[in-house]
């Protein structure tokens, strides 16, 4: 029940955000999805790091005759990206307090639908359920962007909902293709579920494209990169970032576009082993292009909130090429830098979005001399900054440290065409702080100074936790890599013959698994 | 007190400090920020006296405390851990940083007194400690990495310090960055070391480094020492990555004197001292780091020659004496290295916080052209100058002498080095000797140029106090590592003692034909040459003053490209940076708007397209659908009669 | 007489040729023409067309099935005259035109 509970319990939050007059929708649903984020810890605490299957399984049929299933269940890979999301809800919702003033209590309802549906992406085992949950976050996105953006909102939500949409649809196909397959492995009966998928042996023949394996392999692919988004399908993003609302922009760098890089880990390396291994130069090629390009390509931008986005690109290419790398310290990384990128990322996009608030600007040629004005701002920022940098103590470099460690194994002359982007990260990064931060005073500077630009008291709490977090997962990341360990080290130790068990604590069989390989080792 | 406890507490007091000043960062109690911070370095550096002593006291060859504290991170095979590691290279880095830098702690209370933000200031200084000191403590390449970085990230905060000028916010973003792209360096070298011999602690690598590099082919550990050196040249700015040291003089004068003199510069030589087992391997590497060495000294010391500005002129001989230090490690003599990096960093200390008080007491002046006959006005400040004068140009018996000396002859001697090294070596220390004495005219003797309205004034005790015991170090901290040849020759026969105690951990390349004769030539030459061009920089300077106007006519365009520095910065805005910048704008203009957003809209448009030629038959014309109904009955039956 | 010869035998095919033919003429009527007047003549000439050929089946099967329907064919053929006729004489009162192309409300 408690992954259930999970997933729809935000739907029930909204049901009441929605039933209750507006003026409470604030409070209301920061409290509501703040117990949220308690009730996930509970999940965590009762989360069983040592084994790598599948936990608090739950299943139910759903269309019995195509063996599609209501299945829920969670592992190492989904724990922390759950855990994501439930944090930065609440955070966000904080961070939104003075910013949405229109349709309050639609907005909220969006965001909490939104977490519903992210949380039932990470969680679904059955295919058609991940897809179903994959796409829904697409609505209430599309309203948030469409709704409460910029001017060009409507451009924005458009390209941003056709292009995700386009990309799923591969996988549509791809995934009634897998359930066909199971179908005759299964003799008759059909199935939607992932762990059946992970049993089928799809053939494979090297050095063509038109073979199953490749072929349903691009048309996840195509999906997951449109997602994610990977360099050449990222033009969708700096538009939809620069136009989102700063809450729609922190979940949907912060969360949504980790939907991609999960979907490559639970589906993409998983069910086609022999194609990725074939392809997976292309998909470093990419990623690495994807990491200098969108580095060069932020150096440029005029506007805060693109360099951002165009740093998102980057920032996940990164990821990418970790899980491409496909070794122990790759995946570690690129699931650890999944997380890196939520929380610095997020933290960047809402900090755009406070002093915006004041402001209405994010030219950074109008900027200059805010340190001055704005003296806690400029240090939660320059934090943050190192953040994203990668600076050692803070969350980012290990991440980056261990997808550039697996890279380089991988394929040295794409990791050290990656390490570049280490310089070119700070470069941008630092030349926006300059420009932003330093020197003279600005215009916009002067203009608003006698406001009051530096962070009041509710910006300052929601940042508290996202900066301790920047360095708790610094300093002490083993916290938080002893949750995936098990499952990665699955994922990478048996990538031809990937399986995922349903692990049952009350049975007692599991007891006797262990002594029976006991004894076959003896 | 437990040693683990003691290594926790050199990393903990600083960071303590760090925490007190940095969250009251706005106050502009200057003295308790100072006090606080002065604090918490003294009693750094008497820990370290503590524990240096408790090294003492093991048995030779065994002098070694570790002390884990927590794993760090690990995934798959790759586990690193934090832990600390003192033997007796680090010892010496450990008294330098918490010695030098509670003096110059105690210093900047007076420097800083007037400004805005002094609390932010020892805040940051602090924070530099605390990552110098995690620097050189870490037993593995990772958390000398995170002091690596840490002290990059604490010199671009300092440089900025004063951040509303644009030009010292963009020395900060230039230091940071250049020295980025030798930590990208650095990166590379820590995946090649792992990849080779799976482990990144020095004690590690060292064990398994004879039966690896029996079993291995070089070329990975060429190349693993190929970018830990290039993230050295970053670091301890060594050519072609030296541009942002000069620039980084941007920040308040101690933070020059702390990090861009005594300390962070030097973690590159540190670094290879540290790994001189792996670099010894790589013959290659060290001729490159022998090379750039010498390149380094020589090319910083010509253009200190035309500098004007007095933190300009002692930043380019920084770089100098850290090529010298290059110099030396590249020819194998790691033990010379760390004992100029010591001697260098007492009297470069000494003389850039001699400048920093000459700049207080001058108004924030730093161009010495408006300098001259500070003498009598500053005599503590001016003796303590003069000394740190006669150590860098290697006046014997003081401390640039030993150490300067010993490098030039290993450069000669070493199995690794050549005559030519030697030339360039000499070259560099009489350049030095030039500037260095050119400075002292300019800015001490000769009668006063200072301009009216400035009243130049002799520092407060808490500035000069500092100087006078860096004065007393630099010229007695070179006895501890008297040459053999010297010491079998002065009475009392002074042993080695810096040799001595680094010898058991620190490979050496020993000279083969060593030779006392010609020890004592070479060493003759290179006094010599010091020696007359100080006096020819003094002739220049104080008694034909008309000669410098007329040796630079003289040399034209020469003279005015070394002064233009090369125009190496010129050369990498030019050719690397603008070019790079117009290439992401064109980048983002072609690529990204007009070729791939072209093309998706080429795809929607055709989307589109077939949309619309569908609606024009959808017209509204109930003739025409009548139409398209006979055609399609037509055709219907058509293919029934055919098919049939 | 090869000429006579074809007219004395008239059989099947005769009308239904010439029921084609009409039936073609009356749709084009329809298709083509943009006078509402016209179209409503070339619905009966479709309408004739098609009796005609009922007719012809009718009296060569000796089946009166066939004729029965025309009678019913020409009764809907005389409303639809009536109301269409109507129809156009009530447009062309109002718009002052009774060219189809001026009533496309239904465009896409």
């Amino acid at each position: 029940m408690l992954l259930s509970l999970l997933i729809f319990l935000p739907l029930v939050y909204a049901l009441i955000v929605m039933a209750l007059p507006a003026r409470f929708s604030r409070p209301v649903s920061l409290a509501l999805s703040g117990l949220h984020f308690v009730f996930s810890l509970v999940l965590l605490a009762r989360f069983d790091v040592t084994t790598a299957d599948l936990q608090f399984v739950e299943q139910m049929d759903w269309v019995k005759s195509f063996g599609i299933s209501y299945f829920v269940g969670i592992d190492g890979i989904s724990l922390w990206l759950v855990m994501l999301t439930t944090f930065l809800t609440p955070l966000t919702i904080l961070g939104s307090w003075t910013a949405i003033t229109d349709k309050v209590k639609g907005f909220h309802v969006a965001m909490l639908a939104l977490e519903a549906t992210m949380i039932g992406t990470f969680l679904a085992m059955d295919a058609v359920l991940f897809y179903v949950f994959f796409e829904a976050s697409l609505i209430p996105m599309y309203f948030m962007i469409g709704i409460w953006g910029g001017a060009r909102r409507i451009y924005a939500t458009v390209k941003f909902f056709i292009y995700t949409m386009f990309g799923s649809l591969f996988m549509l196909v791809a995934l009634i293709a897998l359930m066909f397959m199971t179908q005759e492995m299964l003799g008759g009966q059909m199935s939607a579920s992932i762990l059946d998928f992970y049993k089928l042996e799809i053939p494979f023949v090297a050095g063509q494209f038109l073979n199953s394996q490749t072929l349903l392999f691009f048309a996840f692919a195509l999906a997951f990169a449109i997602k994610v988004p990977m360099f050449p399908f990222h033009t969708w993003l700096p538009d939809a970032h620069v136009e989102a609302p700063t809450p729609g922009s922190v979940i949907l760098a912060g969360v949504m576009l980790k939907m991609g890089t999960y979907g490559f880990m639970r589906l993409g390396l998983p069910l086609f082993p022999e194609a990725v291994e074939y392809w997976s130069w292309l998909f470093m090629l990419l990623a690495v292009v994807g990491i200098i390009y969108g580095a060069l390509v932020a150096m440029v931008q005029p506007d805060i909130k693109k360099l951002v986005a165009y740093s998102s690109v980057s920032h996940m290419g990164y990821v990418v090429l970790g899980l491409f790398a496909f070794n122990a310290y790759g995946l570690t990384g690129g699931l650890y830098q999944m997380l890196n990128h939520g929380i610095s990322t997020g933290a960047l996009f809402l900090m755009v979005g406070m002093i915006y608030e004041r402001t209405h600007s994010r030219e950074i040629s109008q900027y200059g001399g805010l340190a001055k004005a704005a003296p806690w701002y400029t240090i939660l920022f320059v934090i943050v900054t190192m953040s994203s940098i990668a600076v050692p103590m803070t969350n980012g470099f290990i991440g980056e440290f261990l997808i550039l460690l697996g890279g380089f194994e991988a394929n040295p002359i794409f990791g050290a065409m990656a390490v570049l982007g280490v310089v070119l990260g700070a470069s941008y990064m630092l030349w926006m702080v300059k420009r932003v931060f330093f020197g003279g005073e600005g215009e916009i500077v002067t203009k608003y100074k006698s406001a009051g630009l530096d962070l009041n008291i509710r910006e300052a709490v929601v940042m508290a936790p996202l900066i301790v977090l920047i360095f708790w997962m610094g300093i002490f990341p083993n916290h938080f890599l002893r949750g995936s360990k098990a499952s990665l080290e699955h994922l990478e130790k048996n990538m031809r013959t990937y399986e995922l068990g349903i692990h049952n604590p009350s049975q007692k069989d599991q007891s006797e698994k262990y002594s029976m390989a006991e004894e076959r080792g003896e | 007190m437990n040693e683990q406890l003691l290594l926790g507490l050199l990393v903990v007091l600083p960071f303590l400090g760090f925490l007190f000043n940095g969250i009251r960062f706005t106050s502009k109690n200057y003295k308790l920020a100072g006090t606080v911070a002065s604090t918490a370095s003294g009693l750094c550096f008497l820990i370290s006296l503590t524990l240096v002593a408790k090294l003492i006291g093991m048995p030779e060859g065994e002098r070694v405390i570790t002390s884990h504290f927590f794993d760090w991170f690990l995934a798959g095979d790759f586990s690193v851990s934090a832990s600390f590691l003192l033997d007796p290279i680090n010892a010496v880095m450990i008294l330098v940083i918490t010695g030098v830098g509670t003096l110059i702690h105690i210093f900047s209370i007076g420097y800083i007194s007037h400004d805005e933000r002094p609390s932010k200031y020892f805040a940051y200084l602090n924070l530099f400690l605390m990552n110098m000191l995690i620097l050189v403590l870490g037993d593995n390449l990772l958390v000398m990495f995170v002091g690596w970085e840490g002290v990059g990230l604490c010199s671009y905060l300092l440089i900025g310090f004063w951040f509303s000028d644009p030009e010292k916010a963009a020395a900060g973003m230039k230091a940071f960055i250049t020295n980025r792209i030798g930590d990208a360096g650095f990166l590379l070298g820590i995946f090649m070391l792992f990849l080779s011999f799976g482990t990144v602690t020095f004690s590690e690598i060292a064990t398994r480094l004879p039966e690896t590099a029996e079993m291995m082919w070089t070329g990975p550990i060429t190349l693993a020492c190929l970018f830990l050196f290039i993230g050295a040249t970053g670091k301890s700015a060594q050519i072609p990555l030296y541009v942002w040291l000069p620039d980084a003089m941007a920040g308040p004068t101690p933070v020059s004197a702390l990090i861009h003199a005594a300390t962070m510069v030097t973690a590159g030589v540190y670094m290879i001292v540290r790994m001189s087992d792996v670099f010894v391997l790589a013959p290659l590497v060290m001729n490159v780091i022998a090379i750039i060495g010498a390149l380094t000294a020589l090319g910083a010391a010509t253009i200190g020659m035309t500098q004007w500005d007095i933190k300009k002129i002692l930043a380019y001989s920084t770089v100098s004496q850290l090529g010298y230090m290059f110099l030396a490690v590249g020819v194998g003599a790691f033990i010379p290295a760390m004992f100029h990096l010591m001697t260098h960093a007492f009297f470069k200390a000494l003389m850039f916080l001699g400048s920093g008080s000459v700049i207080h007491a001058m108004a924030d002046e730093q161009d010495v052209r408006k300098m001259g006959g500070l003498k009598k006005y500053m005599p503590i400040t001016h003796f303590t100058f003069l000394l740190g004068w006669l150590a860098i140009i290697g006046a014997p018996p003081l401390a640039g002498f030993f150490s300067k000396d010993e490098i030039l002859w290993y450069s000669f001697a070493s199995p690794a080095g050549h005559w030519s090294l030697w030339v360039a070596g000499v070259i560099a220390a009489g350049c030095t000797a030039f500037y260095m004495t050119r400075l002292m005219c300019l800015t001490f003797w000769g009668e006063s140029r200072v301009p009216k309205e400035v009243h130049p004034h002799e520092s407060p005790v808490s500035m000069t106090f500092p100087l006078i015991v860096l004065g007393v170090l630099s010229v007695v901290g070179g006895w501890i590592g008297i040459p053999h040849v010297l010491g079998a020759i002065i009475p009392g026969h002074p042993p080695n003692v810096l040799e001595h105690w680094l010898e058991p951990v620190v490979r050496m390349l020993k000279p083969e034909h060593a030779s006392a004769a010609v020890e004592f030539a070479l060493m003759g030459i290179s006094l010599s040459v010091a020696g007359i061009s100080a006096y020819f920089a003094y002739d220049f300077y104080l008694v034909h003053k008309d000669r410098p106007t007329m040796v630079t006519k003289k040399l034209g365009g020469l003279y005015s490209l070394v002064s233009d520095k090369y125009r190496i910065d010129e050369f990498y805005f030019g050719r690397i940076i603008n070019p790079l910048i117009d290439l992401s704008k064109g980048l983002w203009l072609y690529i990204d708007i007009n070729f791939i957003d072209k093309m998706t809209y080429l795809a929607s448009d055709m989307v589109k397209g077939s949309g619309q030629f569908l609606r024009s038959l959808q017209n509204g014309n109930l003739q025409q659908y009548a139409l398209y109904i006979s055609l399609g009955v037509v055709v219907t039956i058509t293919y029934i009669l055919m098919g049939s | 007489m090869p000429m006579t010869e074809a007219f004395l035998n008239v059989g099947l095919n005769h009308y239904l040729i010439l029921s084609a033919l009409l039936f073609t003429m009356g749709m084009i009527g329809v298709l083509m023409r943009k006078n509402v007047i016209v179209i409503l003549m070339g619905i009966e000439l479709m309408l004739n067309a098609v009796n005609l050929s009922f007719i012809s089946f009718s009296s060569y099967s000796g089946n009166l099935n066939g004729q029965i329907m025309v009678f019913f064919v020409m009764t809907i053929a005389a409303a639809e005259a009536a109301v269409g006729l109507a129809l156009a004489v009530a447009i062309y009162k109002r718009y002052k035109e009774i060219n189809i192309r001026f009533f496309e409300q239904l465009r896409g």
